[in-house]
């Protein structure tokens, strides 16, 4: 770029810095096919996400339903069923497969990630916005693999489809499950981690080599330092999982025995190999809505964020110490003591940054003037719920106690608390923070409201008896459950129902939206909200930023 | 290393116990309702409608109950807190109550005590998590008589047994001596029966009940071997707090202490296929004369030793179903 820098940040949608001259029409489908525009790659993501969502949801409802009673009603394997007990491993193990890898994953990073991060740090797109495209369209193939996956033979040719759970632990992935299944299962899995991959090293570069001038790391939006963070989780532990899925293709088809004890291998090999990247993982889904809520909490508060640097270094933290703690997941594989020990440690101080930014969100709050928008709704719940989970995961971290809760539904409700309590809500934070913004139109906002109080009411009324459960002693991926289990199974699915409602609620707001088309503003949210995005026009231009803003003051992140 | 941790783990059994007594009544009183099913009573299965864990079996299982509730009240004041705090903040600097925002964005003071603070909670945990996974995880040598004083535990005083999971039952193999002196292994399945035998066999709880239950002698030490011929599996017992997976081609071992009579029962807890959820583990503890008279007959035919055990110590009457009827 060799314009002259002009000062843009009073600027409010102004056309001089964007082009809407050369945007392709809506109805080309190489726009989309072809799309090397990080705003459209963005909408890709989202739209994929949301329908990744239904399915994922879909799945879960199957669960629920079945648990609502001990005994087996749906999957009986009966003409008509919905299966047997082998297809409803082949549903919890799909449910979370899909909700990690093609919904939160793809909305956060791939949707939100891709649309705000060059505009927040002031560029035109991503660094490489072909290999954007190529990132964003290796997703619906990658889906389509793992749906498919569920129709093929599994274990043979009646059972169909793996139900190993998302871990893929073998001997059960590799001679456990003989049939296709689990190939195509891999091969998914391959492509969405090359997608995530690619996508990761766009932001690393992007984020370290086009912000404007002016735009130290140091002043970067907290949203841009978290999928910073992000990306370098992704680096480092998505080619760890590659090699784990690797092996165990080669164990299936090629003859190895990285996994099997018979030729010298070991499952618990690929335990160690596959939590490396697992835990990380987790962190991969949460950080970006931690960047999320710090806009929105001080957009809504009128006060900048309180302790930017320790926001920013805490997230750092989060990220480097998710490393070293991957073995808090098999606590119960027979582990010498001293190596369980360190891992206890080592978890326990992952509580302190976290802490941190929960204290710091609430001090942005103190002495603010708050006003309850929709996004400030999902917030404040995040922030109460996330700290929900977190402290459950301060229980489970403790191996003394977590010989008790291993895979009962004490986990199960820990990560939920912290996924669908957690990142769910930042998504849905992110979605109504920025809809106006993306699509040029205004949310309906009492259809919105109601999203959250029904969601609130409902995941919480899913996910709070399922602790009561698993203390008690019910395990995890269960189709049927001893009778005493029944009460809080029967609450946990009327839960269920309500946030069924509270989709529902979510599409219509969507669809009225649609219908209503009220004009958006470039800056609904005041002057507080002072990331470069709402210096654009609702819809931003096609091209941004043609000529690069100067970041002259500091404050305002 | 271990005689530090165990030395740790009496003086802290008796910190505990004074804190009990001094501090902490009203914690422990709440975190004690939770605990127990809701007016249930005791059991060694899970409890319809129950907020916390199974009643502990053994001493080690009691250590665990009271770690979680300490570590419950630790959690549970912190999410208090911090829902408080969240209530203050939106009651008294929403738009309305604080038209104007101040400007603030640091304060190192409460920086500074918001890092330190949660150091100091995690310590407060860590000191007795500790000394609890060494005391789970490290076959005890000695043990604490009635009167105070510490005496070896002799080799007799242990009971190996060696556990297979499979897909999808648990194998049992225990060493015993015939009556040349020669080793004999007493090996047999235990596969769950079926739901529509339960109501037809007396004190059978459904999916949890085994057709030969595992019967072990009270008093004794339990070491148990665990492996798996296929898959994964894990062997849990709730109510001993005990959980160790059963992995192929590896040989992972647990113990405990069969201290009280009963009925205990447990769940395969790691995926292993299609009846994961239908392979669980049934123990009863039995006085050693028993326990003996069960193993000879089961070195000939476990079906003899299994009608004889239902004799002598058969499982309780199934509990009221409390849930609406089918």
């Amino acid at each position: 770029m060799t314009t002259e820098p002009t000062i843009k940040r009073e600027a409010v949608a102004d056309h001089h810095d964007g082009d809407h001259t050369g945007a392709p029409s809506v109805w080309s489908p190489a726009r989309w096919l072809f799309s090397t525009n990080h705003k459209d790659i963005g909408i890709m993501y989202l739209v994929f996400a949301m329908f990744a969502g239904v399915i994922g949801f879909g799945l879960s409802g199957m669960i629920r339903i079945e648990l609502m009673e001990p005994g087996v009603q749906y999957f009986t394997g009966l003409e008509g069923s919905w299966g047997d007990q082998h297809n409803y491993n082949v549903v919890t193990t799909m449910h979370g497969l899909t909700m990690i890898f093609f919904m939160v994953m793809p909305a956060l990073i791939g949707g939100f990630g891709n649309f705000f991060v060059p505009i927040m740090i002031g560029a035109p797109d991503m660094a490489m916005p072909r290999m954007n495209n190529i990132s964003f369209w290796l997703m619906p193939f990658s889906f389509g693999l793992a749906l498919l996956s569920m129709f093929v033979p599994g274990v043979n040719e009646t059972a169909k489809g793996f139900g190993g759970g998302w871990v893929l632990y073998p001997p059960l992935s590799t001679s456990g499950h003989p049939g296709s299944s689990m190939d195509l299962l891999i091969l998914s899995l391959h492509i969405a981690g090359i997608s995530s991959i690619l996508g990761a090293i766009n932001f690393i570069v992007t984020i370290l080599n086009m912000r404007a001038p002016g735009m130290t790391i140091h002043k970067m939006p907290l949203f841009a330092w978290a999928l910073l963070i992000t990306a370098f989780l992704l680096v480092l532990a998505l080619p760890v999982l590659a090699a784990a899925l690797t092996m165990l293709l080669t164990d299936r088809n090629f003859g190895s025995q990285f996994f099997d004890p018979a030729g010298g291998g070991d499952p618990i090999m690929f335990q160690h190999l596959f939590w490396f990247f697992g835990h990380p993982e987790v962190y991969i889904m949460i950080l970006p809505g931690f960047g999320i809520i710090s806009h929105i909490v001080s957009t809504f508060s009128k006060k900048p964020v309180f302790g930017y640097l320790a926001m920013a270094y805490a997230m750092a933290a989060i990220g480097f110490i998710g490393f070293i703690v991957w073995a808090h997941h098999m606590y119960t594989v027979g582990m010498g003591v001293e190596l369980k020990a360190y891992f206890v440690a080592a978890t326990m101080v992952i509580a302190v940054p976290t802490g941190v930014k929960i204290f710091s969100w609430i001090a942005t709050m103190w002495g603010g003037s708050i006003t309850f928008t929709v996004p400030m709704l999902w917030a404040i719940g995040f922030i109460f719920l996330f700290t929900v989970g977190g402290v459950t995961g301060v229980m489970l971290a403790n191996a003394g106690v977590d010989h008790m809760l291993h895979d009962t539904y004490y986990v199960v409700a820990h990560f939920h608390y912290v996924l669908s309590l957690g990142a769910v809500f930042t998504l849905f934070a992110g979605w109504y923070y920025w809809f106006e913004k993306m699509f040029g139109i205004k949310y309906n906002a009492p259809l919105a409201a109601l999203h959250f109080w029904l969601m609130f009411i409902g995941t919480n009324m899913i996910f709070f008896p399922q602790h009561f459960l698993g203390l008690n002693g019910m395990p995890r991926r269960y189709v049927d459950y001893p009778d005493a289990f029944e009460f809080w199974n029967r609450i946990s699915t009327y839960g269920y129902m309500i946030t069924a409602v509270a989709m529902i609620v979510f599409f219509s707001g969507l669809i009225l939206s649609m219908i209503v088309r009220k004009k958006a503003e470039a800056n609904p949210w005041g002057e507080y909200a002072t990331t470069l995005e709402w210096t654009l026009s609702s819809p931003p231009p096609f091209h941004q930023f043609n000529e690069l803003p100067v970041v002259k003051n500091a404050g305002g992140h | 290393m271990f005689d530090i941790v165990l030395n740790m783990r009496e003086e802290l059994r008796e910190t505990r116990k004074a804190m009990r007594l001094h501090g902490l009544k009203l914690g422990a009183a709440i975190a004690g309702a939770l605990t127990v099913g809701a007016g249930a009573a005791f059991a060694n299965e899970p409890v319809a409608m129950a907020l916390g864990p199974q009643p502990a079996a053994s001493a080690v299982a009691e250590n665990v109950t009271w770690f979680h509730n300490y570590v419950m009240v630790i959690i549970t004041v912190i999410t208090i807190f911090v829902t408080f705090l969240l209530g203050w903040v939106i009651l008294k600097f929403n738009a309305k109550a604080n038209p104007v925002p101040a400007k603030f964005s640091h304060n190192t003071a409460i920086e500074v005590i918001w890092t330190v603070a949660p150091v100091l909670i995690l310590f407060a945990i860590a000191i007795f998590s500790f000394p609890l996974l060494f005391e789970q995880d490290v076959e005890p040598t000695k043990q604490k008589l009635e009167n105070g004083e510490y005496a070896e535990i002799a080799p007799e005083d242990w009971v190996t047994i060696k556990t297979y999971g499979r897909q999808w039952y648990w194998s049992y193999f225990i060493d015993t001596e015939n009556a040349d002196g020669e080793v004999e292994v007493v090996e047999f399945d235990a596969r769950m029966i079926a739901e529509d035998d339960i109501p037809s066999t007396p004190g059978a709880r459904r999916n949890l009940s085994t057709d030969n239950p595992l019967v072990l002698p009270q008093g004794k030490y339990i070491r148990m071997n665990l492996a798996a011929s296929d898959v994964i599996h894990s062997w849990a017992m709730p109510a001993f707090r005990l959980k160790t997976d059963a992995v192929p081609g590896r040989l992972n071992q647990l113990w405990f202490k069969a201290e009280k009579l009963g009925v205990y029962y447990g769940q395969c807890s790691e995926l292993c296929g299609r009846d994961h959820a239908f392979m669980p583990i049934e123990m009863r503890i039995v006085p050693q004369d028993q326990y003996d008279q069960w193993l000879s007959l089961a070195a000939n035919d476990i079906d003899e030793a299994t009608t004889y055990i239902n004799q002598v110590a058969p499982r309780p009457a199934a509990p009221v179903r409390v849930a609406s009827a089918q």
